[in-house]
């Protein structure tokens, strides 16, 4: 029987890994994520699990060794966060295009500079082009139940490509909250065991893993590349499903959230999805039609179906947790508008860049937000399509 | 999942591509002609040879075959004219030539 906990989202992922009991784990520490290695070393020095724990000399380091380490035919996973992942660049791609189901937990960090620890989603959104699948969580539940659906829908045959699952750092990885985990055997069952079809050490079976490939063969591989992560969708929504059914808790591609009547809308990923759900409740005690959708499937990005829950309201905030230098808005509000345009959805947009580096996020920025929205549909109110919240004037 | 990669060439559709150009054999690269891209090519001059095998463990493209003990002349499919092994030897028994021609 599932027990109710409190932990911090570190821990619940560390928990999770401990379940899951995965191969190989190559890792360097960087704060917020150093917790997720240091607790699962503690599992694998208590005998708790069977993982090999590699302690490599970086992060460029540790991705390489996962990718080797899934090549062989290993079941692997590394954690990191901000500068850590920016080193991992290179080997992110690669982990892709040679079709790794790893997985990251990614404990979101913002990149310097100014140089900072604190949370945004600089390091995932600066990775959003190399080919991985990124899950994001609102709190500690989750980044648990993230990562227990993280192989499942990785090593998918119809997938096979790595993916991040990924929580705010410090807010969701360091504060503690009430948690619901689930039975060892019901989450390895759920997991169930890795065996590739093809991998390195498989002897009579040679393979080459990563060969060179001349411009004849590389666009073509390209393009069986975007096919596994079109095909990423559907698996997880069944995954997402089969997780619903059995545990009773989670979402497919977004949350939807008080939205069904709702003339405005917030969509917003992340741990400010709370706060935007607190002021949500103020608003409709006012009698207010608002809601929010707090995105959970960042990659591959669930453009119609957004732009079919978005249809029916008057207008949108979207919520950035991170800088594109674009000059018109964050990868969130690139992405949605354009998506909304292609489904010919003639709403009124907003893109706002909230919580740069840790920045609060407040219930009354939620409010103004709203009302600002409001004073454009109603008022014709002209605002700036690129708006900081949260910014001293 | 294993495919025939020999069936598979640059006319193939994506189709037929293997996941993430996985390559089914061993020791493919011996099919890849690097000596194509040759400027300049070593000449072996077997009467100077010692067959002291100095020249051999550094060619970089393994392109001085040894037989017997005895190394033999070279695989041109492969050798890139880096002249390494010219460098190396010590009894002058190989010509650096320009041109890609041996
Ligand atoms: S020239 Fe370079 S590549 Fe060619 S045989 Fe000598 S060492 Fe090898
Ligand atoms: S180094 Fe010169 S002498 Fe020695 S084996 Fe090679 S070619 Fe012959």
């Amino acid at each position: 029987m599932a027990k109710k906990d409190r932990m911090s989202g570190n821990e619940a992922v560390a928990y999770a890994i401990r379940q899951i009991n995965p191969d190989v784990m190559p890792a360097f520490p960087i704060t917020p994520s150093t917790e997720i290695p240091q607790m699962v070393s503690t599992y694998i020095a208590n005998g708790d699990i069977e993982t090999e724990f590699i302690p490599v000399e970086s992060e460029h380091s540790a991705m390489s060794a996962a990718i080797g380490s899934e090549a062989a035919g290993a079941r692997t996973l590394t954690a990191t966060s901000s500068c850590g992942l920016a080193l991992m660049w290179e080997e992110l791609l690669i982990a892709a295009s040679n079709r790794m189901p790893l997985a990251l937990a990614l404990v979101n960090r913002t990149l310097s500079g100014p140089i900072n620890i604190n949370c945004d989603h600089s390091d995932g959104m600066g990775a959003r082009d190399t080919g991985w699948i990124q899950i994001y969580a609102e709190n500690n539940q989750e980044a648990y139940d993230n990562f227990i659906q993280a192989y499942p829908i990785a090593e998918d045959p119809r997938v096979h490509l790595p993916i991040m699952i990924c929580q705010d750092g410090f807010i969701t990885s360091h504060a503690v909250e009430n948690i619901t985990l689930e039975e060892d055997a019901d989450v390895k069952e759920f997991v169930g065991e890795y065996h590739p079809e093809e991998f390195l050490l498989n002897p009579g079976k040679p393979v080459a893993v990563g060969p060179y490939s001349l411009s004849c063969y590389a666009m073509e591989a390209r393009y069986n590349q975007a096919q596994a992560m079109e095909n990423a969708k559907e698996v997880i929504v069944e995954v997402a499903q089969k997780f619903k059914k059995q545990f009773g808790r989670g979402f497919e591609f977004f949350e939807e959230y008080k939205t069904e009547d709702a003339d405005y809308i917030m969509v917003i990923m992340g741990s400010a999805a709370g706060t935007a759900k607190q002021a949500v409740d103020d608003l409709r005690a006012q009698g207010k039609k608002v809601g929010v959708i707090k995105l959970r499937v960042f990659r591959p990005f669930p453009a119609e179906e957004l732009a079919a829950a978005l249809k029916n309201c008057k207008a949108v905030a979207i919520m950035d947790r991170t800088e594109s230098y674009n000059t018109h808005g964050g990868p969130l509000a690139a992405e949605l508008t354009a998506g909304l345009y292609r489904a010919k959805v003639w709403i009124e947009t907003v893109c706002y860049t909230y919580g740069l580096a840790g920045r609060d996020f407040m219930v009354e920025t939620v409010y103004d937000i709203f009302n600002e929205l409001e004073d454009v549909v109603e008022n014709g109110k002209k605002v700036e399509q690129h708006k900081y919240v949260g910014l001293r004037k | 999942m294993r495919t025939d990669i020999s069936k598979i060439n640059e006319h193939s559709p994506h189709q037929d591509m293997t996941e993430g150009l996985m390559m089914f054999a061993a020791a493919t690269s011996k099919q890849f002609n690097t000596g194509e891209w040759r400027t300049n090519t070593p000449i072996f001059k077997a009467d100077k040879c010692k067959q002291c095998l100095l020249c051999a463990p550094v060619c970089p493209d393994s392109s001085i075959p040894v037989v017997d003990s005895k190394r033999a002349d070279f695989d041109y499919d492969h050798c890139k004219g880096c002249g390494i092994c010219a460098a190396v030897c010590p009894f002058d028994a190989i010509e650096m030539k320009e041109g890609q021609e041996v």
